[in-house]
Parts: structure tokens; C-alpha cells; sequence
């Protein structure tokens, strides 16, 4: 067991070496470099740019700034944010992280919760009206695009209703001496419309995963030899069979650990939610490269990170996964 | 090969939701690049003043706030939009190909850097990856965001490729024609790859919808295709301010994105069925 996780993180490991140098082989394909939009937008002399240059490193030879970046990365400092200079970009990060977590986590729960109930039942009712129609509401979901969901919410619930807010996770005007409950409800209210958004988007597919892992495992022999048994339906469908076809979520699950950090671009933009994707969003159009690249850096060491927790999860489920 | 794919696509037909979303696609195609010529101009603000006016006659998805008809920007934007998808997955598919024939047929040190590059790209978010590469750009050409599209779309389908072509690298048929003295060039083009046709056709059907929503999103964030062109998702940027007052500014192009990216999807989900009876 301890070799087999040494082996797995070791090598995950590795993948995010290989993130690093593709990341900065990547920021530094682009034409010219950070500082020249700066430069563009204020006066600066010649020895301004220079020092400014020596600040950030850019002045040194290619192989020296790829050091000084992955030391550096290594040890938590993921450079200074040009737009919002000087505060480092490590700071931002985790500034915005609380947010992100607050809405992925609210995400997750909803999309496994609801979505697993519903490929159940689609599984149990196949074929079926009910199942059919499940089938489709979730792919039209799916073709949506969250942004656009996002902004007809909002224009439902928030602005022709008036029933929920729009934008940001406070309201202002909430009296500063308001008790922790009139703020969680508060914080509630607000979380409501991003995290129904993103979970409409995104339930299809655990959806569509628990209902074929099911169907296959409701046709294997055991099924019928529980049953047969006389064991009630509810027994055998939850306690047997369900939980044979869980292994498919549970990669899926890994597979969107990544929401928790990143939380969603777009949506977060749509409701001006404080978190990450907002960040990198703001960042991108401000061309701010030390926030945009650290973003994608811990996005990517959180993706390696879910694959790795999927596959423990295989692991202590499935002992045939042991003596793979 | 040929004669594999179309046995794939009648496959794919029979089944309701292939058929359904196979015409749908074809009707979408046809209006996108038929009916500009019946609509009025897209940049046209034939009343200024008049602003943004609900749907009516004359105007069956109202106008925005330029007073530009919306049903003319929708289908204009589609052709955009479609042919930036079309162009963007079959670069996608080529390189996807290129390079996971290569690493499978060539084995050894080159697979092993090809697949660990690929391992490593595989794990940076789609998005993000555009958000760097887009955000180098101060106007970007349209050209520029195929590429980009494209050139960020092929890691999954290489994989596929590669797991196929080394499936197949010691079949008959391919000893036999390493025998009959052809070439690794003849032989992955020629041999290997007309075999991964179906599983490409899948990746590449579902890659639109991909890209078709990927491409909407950048145009939200103001980083994909510019005003004065008119994409998708720039008109439902264009409509933000406007979400109060004028609602159908932004629901008809989202409207146009659901249709076209569901009919893809379930085009492509039969063409997986079709490919593999188990998946479906």
C-alpha cells in the first residue's frame, strides 16, 4: 500500500514538473515580455524600466529566470501581481481561495447528492418515460453555457422576482454589528444562484455515469441471487448493487476536485463572485501574467491532486485494484 | 475506410437521437450560411433612436441596443462561430493524430516524452491554458483564436491514437506491409491511422461542442472573437447592461448556443454508441 501511493504521488509529481516547464515555456512563447503592456500604459524612463526589469528578473538569461521561477514556485512564492503590484501573487491566491471553496464545495455536494439520486432512479425506471426525459432535461443542461444560465437566473430570480441578489457574496448594506446567523444567511442567499447555476450545468454527467454503472452491474448473477434470496428491492438495489456501481463516480469526482479551487470562470464572473476564477478572469484582462500563470498552477497541482485521491478511493474500495 | 465510417454513420442514424441531431445540424448549417442573404444587414441601426425594441414584426428577435436586428446577428454570429469550431477540431484531430500515431508507432524514448508532455498538458485546465495563451493578444485575429483552439483540443484524442495504433502496430496487415518495404510515414497515414477514423469522427463530433462553448466564453470575457464581428457570445456580453430592460438581447444568441451544441452532442453521443455498443 505505502509503495504503491509512493509510486502514484511520485509520479504526479512529475506530471506537475512537466506543468511547470510547459507553463513557462508557454509565458514565454508569447511576444515581448510582462512589463512591456506596463510600459505601454505609463511614462517610464529608460532606467525605471531597466530597475523594473532587474526586479522581476526579466533582464536574466532564459535558463537563470526558469530557475529562479520553479525555486521559487517550489517554496510557495509564485511572483508579484502586475496590476495589483506589489502584492504577491501567493497572497491573491489565498485571498480568493475562501470563496472558491465555499461555492466548489456547495457545487460538488449538489451535482454527486442530486445527480447520483437521479441516475439511480433513471437506472431503476430505464427506459421509462421519466427516464427518458431526465435524459434530456440534463443534456439541454449541458449544452448550456454557464455564463449565459448564469445571467437568465438572474434575471428570473433576481431582477423580475426580486427573491435573491446578483452579485457578490455580502450585501453591503448589512449593519456591521449583525450576528454570525443574519451573515450565514446572508452569505446563503447569495450563494444560492451561482452554485444552482453551475450544478444545472454539470449534473448530466454524474447523471449519465450512476445510471450506466448501474444498469451493468443490475444484469450480474449476484443481483439476482439477492433477490432471489428475498431480500427487499430497497436492500438489494442500495446495499448491493449501488455500491459496485460506485466506482465510476468516484473518478468522475476526482476528475472535478479542481472545481473546489477554481471554482468556474465564468460564473463567478456573471455574479461577480470573489473567488479564483474571478481572479484569473480580471487577471487575463488586465494581462497580468504572475496571476494568470499562478492560477493555472495550482488548477493543475489540484487536477493531479484529484486523480491521485480517485485512486486511493479505487484502491480502498476495490481489492482487485490491490493486486493490480 | 471510407466504407467503415459511413457503416459508423448509418449506425449512428438509426438511432433517434443520431437522427435528430444530425438534422439539426444540417438545418443550422444551412441557415448560418444561407439566410444572410434573405436577412437585412447585421450592422444595419436602421432607427438610432429607437434603441433596443422587442420581438415584432419586422424584427422576429427584436433588436438590440444599436438597434441592429438580432435574428440577422444570431445567424451571422453562427457562421462565425461554426467555422471557428469546424476549423479549430479538425486542427485538433490532425495534430492529435500526427502525434499520437507517432508516439505509438515509433515507441520507445520518443513515446515516452510525447506522452509525458501530453500527461503533463492534459493536467492544466483547458480554460486556463486559453486564458495564457489568449490573454498574449491585444486584438486577436480570428485566425489566431482557430489556432489557439485548435492547438489546445488535441491531447485526449493523442492518447486515443496512440492507444489504438499500438493495438494494431504488430497486426497482419501491417507486417505485411513493413514486409512489402513501406515506409513508417506510408505505413501510420496509410495503414494505422484509417483505423482510428471512427474513434477520431467521436472525439472530433464532441470536440465541436466543446469549442462551440469554450470559443461563446472567451467572447463573454471580451478575450475571443471582437465587436464589430458578431459572435455568440459577444452579443450576450454586448446585452449585459441591457438584462433589465431588454431580456431577448441576450436570450436569443444563448438560445442559438443550446440548440447547436445540444444537436452536436447527441450527434456524437450515437456516433459513441454506434462505435461502441457498451458505452451507450
Amino acid at each position: 500500500m505505502t509503495r504503491w501511493l509512493l509510486r502514484r504521488t511520485a509520479q504526479a509529481v512529475l506530471t506537475f514538473l512537466v506543468v511547470t516547464v510547459l507553463l513557462f515555456v508557454l509565458m514565454r512563447l508569447t511576444p515581448g515580455d510582462p512589463l512591456q503592456r506596463l510600459e505601454g500604459d505609463r511614462q517610464m524612463s529608460a532606467e525605471e524600466s531597466a530597475a523594473l526589469r532587474r526586479r522581476f528578473g526579466i533582464d536574466q538569461p532564459m535558463g537563470a529566470q526558469f530557475r529562479t521561477f520553479v525555486t521559487g514556485a517550489l517554496a510557495g512564492d509564485l511572483g508579484v501581481s502586475i496590476e495589483h503590484y506589489p502584492t504577491p501573487v501567493t497572497t491573491l491566491l489565498v485571498s480568493r481561495l475562501p470563496a472558491s471553496l465555499l461555492l466548489g464545495g456547495t457545487v460538488l455536494l449538489l451535482t454527486f447528492g442530486i445527480g447520483i439520486v437521479l441516475g439511480v432512479f433513471q437506472a431503476v425506471h430505464r427506459g421509462r418515460r421519466a427516464d427518458r426525459w431526465l435524459t434530456r432535461a440534463s443534456l439541454t443542461l449541458y449544452a448550456m453555457p454557464s455564463f449565459w444560465l448564469g445571467l437568465v437566473l438572474a434575471w428570473y430570480f433576481g431582477i423580475r422576482l426580486q427573491l435573491l441578489p446578483v452579485a457578490q457574496m455580502h450585501d453591503p448594506l448589512l449593519s456591521p454589528d449583525a450576528t454570525w446567523l443574519v451573515r450565514a444567511g446572508d452569505v446563503l442567499r447569495h450563494l444560492i444562484l451561482p452554485a444552482l447555476t453551475l450544478t444545472a450545468v454539470s449534473i448530466a454527467a454524474v447523471m449519465h455515469y450512476q445510471r450506466t454503472a448501474l444498469l451493468e452491474v443490475l444484469r450480474l448473477d449476484f443481483v439476482l441471487a439477492a433477490r432471489a434470496r428475498g431480500l427487499p428491492e430497497r436492500q438489494v438495489l442500495w446495499r448491493h448493487a449501488w455500491r459496485n456501481a460506485l466506482f465510476p463516480v468516484v473518478g468522475l469526482f476526482g476528475l472535478w476536485l479542481p472545481i473546489l479551487v477554481s471554482g468556474s470562470v465564468f460564473v463567478e464572473q456573471v455574479f461577480n463572485w470573489p473567488g479564483l476564477g474571478h481572479l484569473a478572469a480580471d487577471a487575463v484582462g488586465a494581462r497580468d501574467y504572475p496571476v494568470i500563470l499562478g492560477t493555472a498552477m495550482l488548477v493543475s497541482a489540484q487536477v493531479l491532486l484529484g486523480g491521485v485521491l480517485a485512486d486511493l478511493a479505487y484502491y480502498a474500495l476495490d481489492p482487485r485494484v490491490r493486486r493490480a | 475506410m471510407t466504407g467503415s465510417l459511413w457503416r459508423l454513420l448509418s449506425r449512428a442514424l438509426a438511432s433517434p437521437t443520431g437522427r435528430i441531431g444530425a438534422i439539426l445540424i444540417a438545418l443550422l448549417t444551412l441557415i448560418v450560411f444561407v439566410a444572410p442573404w434573405l436577412l437585412p444587414d447585421p450592422s444595419a441601426m436602421p432607427n438610432l433612436l429607437a434603441g433596443a425594441t422587442p420581438p415584432g414584426p419586422g424584427h422576429p428577435f427584436g433588436t438590440d441596443q444599436l438597434n441592429r436586428d438580432i435574428l440577422a446577428r444570431v445567424v451571422s454570429g453562427g457562421q462565425i462561430s461554426l467555422s471557428v469550431a469546424g476549423l479549430a477540431v479538425a486542427l485538433a484531430m490532425t495534430l492529435g493524430a500526427l502525434v499520437g500515431g507517432v508516439a505509438g508507432y515509433h515507441g520507445g524514448w520518443l513515446d515516452s516524452i510525447l506522452m509525458r508532455a501530453v500527461d503533463g498538458a492534459l493536467a492544466i485546465p483547458r480554460l486556463f491554458l486559453l486564458l495564457l495563451l489568449v490573454a498574449v493578444w491585444e486584438q486577436m485575429p480570428l485566425g489566431a483564436l482557430v489556432l489557439v483552439l485548435g492547438a489546445t483540443g488535441w491531447f485526449a484524442t493523442s492518447r486515443i491514437v496512440r492507444g489504438e495504433v499500438l493495438r494494431l502496430r504488430e497486426a497482419e496487415f501491417v507486417l505485411a506491409a513493413t514486409a512489402l518495404g513501406a515506409g513508417p510515414r506510408r505505413i501510420i497515414l496509410r495503414h494505422l491511422l484509417p483505423n482510428v477514423a471512427g474513434p477520431l469522427l467521436v472525439a472530433a463530433t464532441l470536440g465541436v461542442g466543446d469549442v462551440i462553448l469554450l470559443e461563446a466564453g472567451l467572447s463573454y470575457l471580451g478575450i475571443g472573437v471582437r465587436p464589430p464581428t458578431p459572435s455568440w457570445g459577444s452579443m450576450i456580453l454586448d446585452a449585459r447592461p441591457l438584462l433589465t430592460t431588454a431580456p431577448w438581447t441576450s436570450i436569443f444568441p444563448g438560445l442559438a448556443i443550446v440548440i447547436t451544441v445540444l444537436a452536436v452532442n447527441l450527434l456524437g453521443d450515437a456516433l459513441r454508441g454506434a462505435l461502441d455498443p457498451r458505452s451507450a
